[in-house]
């Protein structure tokens, strides 16, 4: 059998299941092995860029703006300066002089590292202290003075392009509106052909609100640029170490050889450490000017006002289909809100990200969607929060229009869905939108979530209770995700392209060490990339050191984000793997004196083919390629190998969620009370992890659909700005996960693995909004579903929160 | 002043205002005690206070003189790890570790008072430590499994 056919026949197989068995002891290769970097956790052992002491650092704090926007007319940092404890007081006109008051963004747009003319969002960083401790940096900050002249901000993104709207980026020339990009995809023509033809058309503003990944770990950095060598390390938290070297090598014009970015330990990123903040900027200058490392972190408030947010999305969506509920065709009309500074985070030849996965998981003929994006006094960023470059509003979109036509129709949604899945046949599917979808058996997942939520008694409980008078609900989002970028001639960041490098030495003792590029934030590489290597190799995972986050230890990539450190890194872990296996045969060969061509291998050992006992296992063969033996020609003598993996496409996993909800009918309180979740991330490397990277992403959803905005007010004062404003999901608002799986293998990726990162966080916001519309017979209410909107829904209908 | 932290005495001069979490963390140099919020919501800087789980970072380090501050370094013992710190590892109860030591203090708290908690009472206890990875079950499963194995306390 060919390895297509072994792959077809795979996928014709679709493995179910629902989630099993305790975490064993220690599997060879995948399973449910317990985590390597468990250890140092449990013990407070854990090294977090602020746990670093280093002699004689200093600490930096940052000023901020309190408008949203306004013009600067003076500062005034000599009471500042003259407080016994600080070391140096930084402002945008001290920057300018060294032309790095402003800095690039990942979108090549501009960014002020601190405000020179003016201020354009709350929050924004104005100047920067530097002190012999952190209370001192803070008391400083308040010793400043500065002189606002206040404008009218721009808040309500829907006013942003109105012919009198404040101009808020003066700062460009050329720019005489805020206006960012216009992007589209699809089929206009054909799709409003379809449109005209349709039997039955459903059209839904909807708002998928601002919102912040928050991770508990705030964002933060140690700049120690030593004198004498002239050489910056920079210990900080991020998810793309390498990305990060070359742009401060770029922005900053220090040579690349002479920065090291270190990422330790990070308390979770969810796409809010992908970008360059201007704390970090101003730490190195700091560092620069005192000749000391210097320390910034954020507090938790800079963190929610000023970083990275994600979604921001005003969507006017809609479905044509037949009466009988067919689909044929969507659209999309989207004005994206992307804050003062366009700091969007994905491939440069994106702007709206993957949005044009917007047709889901459905057939249908045709699709168009247009995208705008627009500046806001609001903070910057733009794609954050794991949301696989905007794939979590394309799937909010589809999943809640389908819900809108099932409620027009009269259908059952899981009915309405298992009639216009796309079926297993059609794989590879090419999208209207031209995405090539590499595998899947849809119908079999939905029915496996269908089948442990015990769909069709749920829906005989929901008529009794309504009887009652009660308002339960059931939600379905069936989700197609599009991650793994690149391939590097499509992706880029900053024209750096998004392919991965990884490099595995397997020591004389056969023992081994493997580099990778990517970063982890909790995901568990430590433990699932030695699992690669243990599986293709052998070695057992205890004997596998894994490096990681560290520019100077590792090979260029460029990072973790978007799921891509399965789909792109672990496919480089194997093929790095499998060149050593080779290498391996031709050494095992000579030391059996037999062509390498009769050996087979098994896992740990090439033995000879019909002779199982005359083998070498992986260790021997490691000891004698460093040893005396006689290579064969062209054979070095180690076992050594390095490669840069290029995608040849992104992966598509998938999944089936089904929420069910109790809503309070009296207060609008909405209860989770089950969630089931079955997710076909291909091939399963570590069952374990990949149940808890789902969990996490289902409490976001639960967090997004009922609780999280990051609000503003008309004079643009941020309304989320602490964890007492920005409500975040804690142990009660979230049920007992109820997971189940299918594995349907990448046919492209070499051990069929798709990534799980961010399915969750993309699959479940529809599926809790989906449930408490169908518990309160709405058509559609925006998110937060909080208590109160929620009873506004019920009680005459409810407006989109701003 | 002097606060005992798991056992040792730290005795330092500080500013009435400095804030337990940072005499734990920058004083004392036990860095396993985290910050997250200033604000209570968090959780990351739970330590026990004579037994108690308390916010350190809403604590004035003053306050904390003359009584026993218990944090996540001082959960092992001579090498044998607390019945919480088994079970979260065993039931992968931890992805970035950035909670973990405020969220098993307050597990230990929470067993100590309670040693047989159902599931709500579980999730009660917890409520007050946030997680943005694991989405708590098996933060949960975690506590369940050290109040199942009290007496079997594993030394890895």
């Amino acid at each position: 059998m060919t390895a297509v056919q072994e792959q077809q026949e795979q996928q014709q197989h679709t493995v179910t299941g629902p989630e099993e068995g305790p975490n064993e002891g220690r599997p060879l290769g995948y399973g449910r092995l317990k985590r390597k970097e468990d250890g140092r956790f449990i013990r407070g052992r854990g090294l977090f860029v602020d746990d670093l002491h280093l002699p004689g650092m200093l600490y930096g704090s940052v000023l901020r703006s309190p408008y949203a926007h306004a013009r600067i007319t003076w500062i005034d940092t000599s009471a500042a300066q003259a407080h016994p404890k600080v070391r140096a007081v930084i402002t945008g006109a001290d920057l300018e002089t060294m032309g790095l008051a402003w800095m690039p963004t990942i979108s090549n747009d501009t960014q002020a590292v601190l405000a020179t003319d003016k201020v354009r969002f709350q929050g924004q960083e104005v100047a920067f202290v530097i002190a012999e401790d952190h209370y001192a940096a803070r008391d400083a900050i308040e010793l400043i003075n500065v002189e606002y002249e206040p404008l009218t901000p721009v808040i309500d993104a829907r006013t942003a392009l109105h012919p009198d709207a404040p101009v808020i980026r003066t700062d460009k020339p050329g720019q005489d509106d805020n206006f960012v990009f216009e992007w589209e995809a699809g089929n206009k023509l054909a799709t409003d052909a379809a449109f005209a033809k349709a039997d039955v058309v459903v059209k839904q503003y909807m708002l998928y609100p601002r919102v912040h990944p928050a991770p508990l770990e705030t964002c933060g950095c140690v700049a120690d640029m030593e004198p004498g060598t002239q050489k910056l390390t920079m210990w900080t938290t991020t998810q793309a170490p390498h990305a990060h070297r070359t742009l401060y090598a770029l922005v900053g014009g220090l040579p690349e050889h002479k920065i090291r970015v270190v990422a330790p330990d990070i308390g979770g990123g969810f796409g809010n450490k992908v970008g360059i903040y201007p704390g970090y900027v101003c730490a190195i200058v700091g560092s620069i000017l005192t000749k000391r490392p210097v320390k910034w972190m954020e507090d938790r408030s800079e963190n929610l006002m000023s970083t990275s947010f994600a979604r921001d999305y005003h969507m006017v969506g809609e479905i044509a289909a037949t009466k009988e509920g067919l689909i044929r065709a969507v659209r999309a009309e989207v004005l994206a809100d992307h804050g003062a500074f366009n700091g969007t985070a994905q491939p440069s030849k994106y702007p709206a990200g993957f949005f044009h996965i917007f047709t889901g998981s459905y057939d249908m003929s045709a699709a168009y969607c247009h995208v705008t994006g627009v500046y806001t006094n609001k903070a910057p960023g733009g794609v954050a929060y794991s949301c696989s470059f905007r794939v979590t509003e394309a799937v909010y979109l589809i999943e809640r229009l389908v819900d809108c036509l099932a409620h027009e129709l009269g259908m059952d949604p899981a009915e309405l869905r298992l009639m216009n899945l796309l079926r297993p046949e059609q794989f590879p599917y090419t999208s209207p939108t031209g995405w090539v979808y590499d595998s899947g058996n849809y119908p079999a997942t939905l029915e496996v979530a269908m089948n442990i939520a015990g769909y069709e008694e749920l829906r005989l409980e929901q008529i009794e209770k309504r009887s009652r008078g009660e308002a339960m609900g059931i939600g379905i989002s069936f989700f197609t995700e599009v991650v793994g970028a690149g391939p590097r001639e499509h992706m880029d960041i900053m024209g750096l392209g998004m392919a991965d490098g990884c490099e595995l030495r397997v020591h004389p003792t056969g023992k081994a060490v493997v580099r990778l590029s990517v970063e982890t934030q909790g995901q568990g590489h430590e433990t699932t990339f030695a699992q690669i290597v243990a599986e293709e190799l052998g070695i057992p995972t205890e004997d596998i050191d894994v490096v990681h986050g560290d520019t100077d230890q590792t090979p260029f990539g460029l990072g973790t984000y978007g799921s891509r450190s399965t789909a792109v890194s672990g496919a480089a872990c194997a093929v790095v793997s499998r060149k050593i296996r080779d290498k391996a045969r031709l050494i095992a060969g000579a030391m059996l004196e037999v062509a390498p061509n009769d050996l087979e291998w098994e896992k740990g050992r090439w033995f000879v083919k019909g002779d199982p006992t005359q083998g070498r296992t992986i260790s021997e063969i490691a000891f004698a390629a460093f040893g005396s033996l006689h290579l064969p020609d062209g054979v070095e003598g180690h076992l050594d190998a390095e490669c840069v993996y290029n995608p040849p496409n992104l992966t598509f996993p998938y999944g089936a969620y089904i929420c069910v909800v109790d809503v309070d009918t009296g207060t609008g309180v909405v209860k989770v009370r089950r969630f089931i979740a079955v997710d076909d991330c291909g091939t399963r490397i570590n069952p374990m992890i990949i149940e808890g990277q789902v969990h996490g992403g289902l409490a976001d959803g639960i967090g997004m659909a009922l609780m999280e905005m990051i609000a503003f007010d008309d004079e643009g004062n941020c309304l989320g700005g602490s964890f007492m404003d920005y409500l975040i999901p804690t142990s009660v608002e979230c049920p007992a996960w109820e997971l189940g799986y299918t594995v349907t293998p990448s046919p492209h990726h070499p051990f069929g693995a798709k990534g799980i990162g961010e399915s969750a966080t993309v699959g479940s916001p529809p599926a809790v909004v989906n449930a408490v519309l169908d518990a309160i017979g709405v058509r559609h209410a925006d998110m937060p579903l909080t208590p109160s909107r929620v009873w506004h829904a019920m009680n005459g209908g409810v407006e989109p929160p701003q | 002043m002097t606060i005992n932290i798991n056992g040792t005495d730290y005795c330092r001069n500080i500013e009435p205002r400095r804030l337990l979490v940072h005499f734990i963390r920058d004083d004392a140099g036990l860095t396993g005690t985290h910050w997250g919020c200033d604000t209570s919501n968090c959780g990351v800087c739970t330590v026990l206070m004579d037994g108690q789980a308390i916010k350190s970072c809403t604590t004035l380090a003053v306050m904390a003189e003359g009584h026993d501050v218990t944090t996540v370094e001082g959960l092992e013992v001579d090498g044998v790890l607390d019945p919480v710190q088994q079970g979260f590892t065993n039931e992968h109860g931890l992805q970035c570790g950035f909670c973990t030591p405020g969220m098993m203090l307050t597990a230990r708290a929470l067993l100590d008072d309670n040693p047989h908690p159902t599931e709500a009472e579980i999730r009660e206890g917890i409520s007050g430590n946030l997680c943005r990875c694991t989405g708590y079950l098996n933060v949960v499963k975690a506590i369940q499994w050290a109040a199942a194995h009290p007496f079997e306390i594993a030394g890895g």
